[in-house]
């Protein structure tokens, strides 16, 4: 029978969840849907403060808006690891087998996550804090930032591969390595749903961010007016938005079908139905020039919000789905493990046959065989000297040999200095130096 | 046994969470808890200055202002990702356990992020008002409370996180009693927070100083009085970093004679104590001497020698909390799971059944003359690879090499005796799990790596099946 044709079933953390399955559910959507906001925002205004530099080199006001959408990203993507941690913590507890198969699997570049974050972070910094420095040296500036940039736009990739990775244990015996788990289907589409979320939702973010009554930029524009800049970053929430006409019908499509179900697909249509009125909203504004911050602009992101929701939660139902079967195995297999465990402890001796069984031993032999053994033959050096040598030297005395056992120090350069052994009892010492004083070593 | 197994040859995975997390610690203890106090009370400085001599409290103000942006830049990059990097470390390196501990401390891991969260939030908000704080007295003063508040905050924060440490490290009762005061109870909480918060000041106070060297120019008029003021900081600081660190060191043997007797007198043991306490008279005369001569001649102290507190404040620390890791062993969570992932109460099954049979990932159920050296690499990645490598970082074979001597073949009968009874010799080792012929085979396997090196690859590379590594055949 061929390992790789069977279904790993794993045992599972023998463990009771700390809280009902359901609310741990719902921490998971919940602070995953935070966390993926501001990890949005900083992906967003990132690619937007590159293209805005671009731009820039010809036309000196997009450098202010360059430098203007620059300024969020401190906070947005500081918020965006912070975030992390609440989803981190509650998917470790949900699918602890799955999860952490898939990190092992992909083992480096989980890692790499790390300081690859860090320093992509600091580059960003490093791009934030130079602005004025590098004014007379804009394409190396910009060259700074696509570090950065380039790096969230590839990090993605590690979790999504992940998270999609974890859905498939049947799968699991193809992987070897990152870039295989990487080929999974749906991974790609995946990315693209999440790139063009990225960017429509830091249109919303900076059309209020710029709308905002109080907003005085940091630095002066020559020609661009506050509703030009709110016209732009509506313009992209649109047209970021409509494009997961294209990316959303594609994820859809492509997931493995195992885990789709007509919950799913009404979840998701109900997401989509709610996102449909929101871009004929967004259009109607469009073509009606009016930017205010008004009730109808709230209606708007409250559309987008309870899309959001409603794929938040079809993404749970598809992982739900996915897993179920799996799950129903590996509950199973644990219970079945757990009797056999309890069968084995049955098995031991009992106690009180040890102690039969040990009565008829010497004691200080026992302790010989189970503490000095290892170390000690009897006319042979071993780790430590034979026995023939020891006894030699403590025939007389034997209480020397009881604190040397105890606590022993180094008296031969040749051999490895010898382990103490403070836990044996004072009666036990005895024992086991009247034995080795007592018996007959060759 | 459960999980697909991440393994590095060289390095070790422990190696692996000791650099993230000793780093996260250094960055936690060094650029927050100890260094906003100081940063505030030099801002402090600066604004009781001012009311007399404007320039100079400008200059005071500066100096403070630059130092958090140093603070500020490492907290929210290195600081906050090695934070979460522990998690994804320690999730690699022994999952099971972080798996199981993780559902007995979500409660307390969940507080530990609120805090957290709001020191990354508390943190930007101080760093990011400070320049429109000094358009009036007024605002400065309040920047300045917000400084002092920050202060105790980040001092709350470790003091919480202290505690589900030693929460953790609490064995026995730890299934029974979980509540989290447990942890403010645990006989190492006080003695912990005694010596961390005064070395937390001092690492501080170090760090400060040689940024201070840095920042300001050779002619600055405060240069004088600045270095002065952070080497009489650490001054302060370092007699009663000294206390606390005796007071640790005197209470981890109590402590362990307490709860693990066993694992106290082994050799290993009693070299990293006795470390412990040359590292840490080192670190303390490193202290007095730096800022001693801060404090006298201030204007005379040269910059790169500052490296030298630095690292050695680095390596106090680090000392800690390796012993810290140390007194867990041989369980990874008291009485409960070895360090090797495995539970104790699942040992009988193991060594009546075998492990391999027992494993998601071997695939082995009778151990043959031809899958022997499989079946015995497949029982070292399950049952040794969480703290040993085959020729790396506390390589197995040079384990053995150093017992039996250096170069000389591997006896097999010797090493079989050992590892049956190691558990009794060296008490920081988990008894072996598996049965006869899985001891057969592991001795063949490390027998074999000692004659024909391999590299033993983890689940991140071959892929989750232990299936087909070694797909060489032993000649003899």
């Amino acid at each position: 029978m061929n390992m790789i044709m069977q279904i790993p079933v794993p045992k599972d953390i023998s463990l009771p969840l700390p809280l009902p399955g359901g609310v741990l559910m719902g921490i998971l959507i919940f602070s995953f849907l935070l966390h993926i906001l501001f990890i949005n925002l900083m992906l967003g205004s990132t690619i937007l403060t590159f293209w805005f530099q671009l731009k820039g080199l010809k036309d000196s006001d997009y450098d202010v808006l360059a430098r203007e959408i620059a300024a969020t990203i401190t906070v947005n993507k500081s918020m965006g690891v912070v975030l992390g941690v609440a989803p981190l913590l509650s998917i470790n507890v949900l699918y602890t087998i799955y999860f952490y198969s898939a990190n092992a699997m992909t083992g480096y570049a989980w890692i790499s996550i790390v300081p690859w974050v860090a320093l992509a972070f600091l580059l960003l910094y490093l791009h934030k804090y130079t602005w004025d420095r590098f004014a007379g040296n804009r394409s190396f500036h910009i060259a700074i930032l696509s570090l950065p940039m380039l790096s969230f736009l590839v990090i993605p990739f590690i979790f999504l591969t992940n998270i999609n990775l974890m859905l498939f244990p049947e799968r699991w015996n193809e992987v070897h390595g990152f870039l295989s788990a990487l080929a999974l289907p749906n991974v790609f589409p995946r990315y693209f749903h999440f790139l063009a979320a990225s960017l429509a939702l830091t249109g919303l973010f900076l059309f209020i961010y710029f709308g905002r009554k109080t907003y005085t930029p940091a630095h002066a524009f020559n020609r661009l007016q506050q509703a030009d800049l709110q016209q732009m970053m509506l313009n992209l929430t649109l047209g970021a938005t409509g494009s997961q006409l294209i990316f959303g019908p594609l994820l859809f499509l492509t997931l493995p079908s195992k885990g789709v179900s007509w919950s799913l697909f009404f979840v998701i249509v109900g997401g989509v139905v709610f996102a449909l009125a929101a871009l004929v909203l967004m259009w109607r504004m469009q073509v009606s020039g009016n930017m205010a911050i008004n009730r109808r602009f709230m209606l708007i992101v409250a559309s987008l919000t309870v899309t959001v929701g409603f794929m938040g939660t079809g993404r749970h139902i598809y992982r739900e789905n996915a897993l179920r079967t799996h799950k129903e195995l590996m509950a199973a297999r644990t219970k079945t493990h757990q009797e056999a465990a309890k069968k084995a402890h049955e098995n031991l001796p009992l106690p009180k046959e040890t102690q039969e069984l040990l009565s008829t031993i010497n004691p200080g032999q026992e302790l010989f065989q189970s503490h000095c053994a290892v170390c000690h033959a009897a006319a042979t050096r071993l780790v430590g000297p034979p026995m023939t040598e020891a006894s030699a030297i403590y025939a007389a005395n034997p209480e020397a040999l009881k604190k040397w056992i105890k606590a022993p120090g180094r008296k031969r350069p040749d051999y490895p200095q010898m382990t103490g052994f403070p836990q044996l009892t004072d009666q036990q010492l005895t024992d086991l130096s009247a034995y080795v004083l007592g018996n007959k070593w060759n | 046994m459960d999980f697909p197994i991440f393994h590095l040859d060289f390095m070790g995975n422990r190696m692996l969470v000791a650099v993230i997390a000793i780093l996260h610690v250094v960055i936690n203890h060094g650029l927050a808890v100890g260094f906003i106090p100081l940063v505030t009370w030099l801002e402090y400085k600066g604004f009781v200055i001012n009311e007399r001599r404007h320039a100079d409290g400008h200059a005071w103000d500066e100096l403070a202002r630059k130092l958090m942006f140093i603070g500020f830049i490492i907290t929210t990059t290195v600081g906050a990702l090695t934070g979460v990097g522990i998690w994804f470390a320690a999730s690699l390196a022994n999952p099971a356990s972080i798996g199981s501990l993780v559902r007995v401390f979500y409660f307390a891991w969940f507080t530990e992020w609120i805090v957290f969260m709001l020191e990354v939030v508390f943190i930007m908000i101080y760093f990011l008002t400070w320049k429109k704080s000094v358009t009036s007295a007024h605002s400065k003063l309040r920047h300045i409370r917000f400084g002092l508040a920050l202060s105790i905050f980040s001092w709350l924060t470790m003091a919480i996180i202290v505690a589900i440490l030693g929460f953790m490290m609490d064995p026995g009762n730890w299934l029974s009693k979980h509540t989290l005061l447990q942890g403010f109870a645990n006989p190492i909480y006080l003695p912990q927070l005694i010596f961390r918060t005064p070395v937390a000041m001092m690492i501080a106070g170090t760090f400060i100083l040689m940024a201070t060297l840095y920042i300001l120019k050779k002619d600055s008029p405060i240069k004088r009085e600045a270095v002065k003021t952070v080497s009489a900081w650490i001054m302060r600081w370092t007699p009663i970093a000294a206390v606390g660190a005796f007071i640790y060191y005197w209470q981890i043997p109590r402590m362990m004679i307490g709860n693990l007797p066993v694992a106290i007198a082994t050799q290993q043991f009693q070299d990293w104590y006795n470390s412990l306490l040359w590292v840490g008279v080192f670190a303390i005369a490193v202290g007095f001497i730096v800022s001693g001569s801060g404090f006298f001649f201030p204007t005379r102290l040269p910059r790169p020698l500052m490296v030298i507190p630095v690292v050695v404040s680095v390596l106090f620390l680090g000392t800690f909390e390796r012993i810290r890791e140390f007194i867990r062993k041989p369980y990874v969570i008291g009485n409960y799971m070895y360090a090797n992932g495995l539970l104790a109460d699942d040992y009988p099954l193991y060594q009546q059944n075998g492990l391999l049979s027992e494993s998601t990932w071997s695939g082995i159920c009778t151990i043959t003359p031809e899958n022997e050296l499989q079946a015995g690499e497949n029982v070292f990645a399950i049952s040794c690879t969480r703290c040993h490598t085959t020729h790396g970082i506390n390589s197995i074979v040079w384990n053995f090499e150093r017992m039996y001597g250096a170069g000389q073949p591997l006896n097999p009968d010797a090493m079989k005796a050992y590892i049956k009874q190691m558990h009794n010799v060296r008490t920081y080792m988990p008894p072996f799990p598996g049965n006869d012929a899985e001891l057969d085979a592991l001795v063949a396997y490390i027998i074999f790596e000692q004659k024909e090196p391999t590299t033993l690859e983890g689940a991140q590379l071959r892929g989750p099946s232990l299936f087909g590594n070694l797909d060489r055949k032993v000649t003899n």
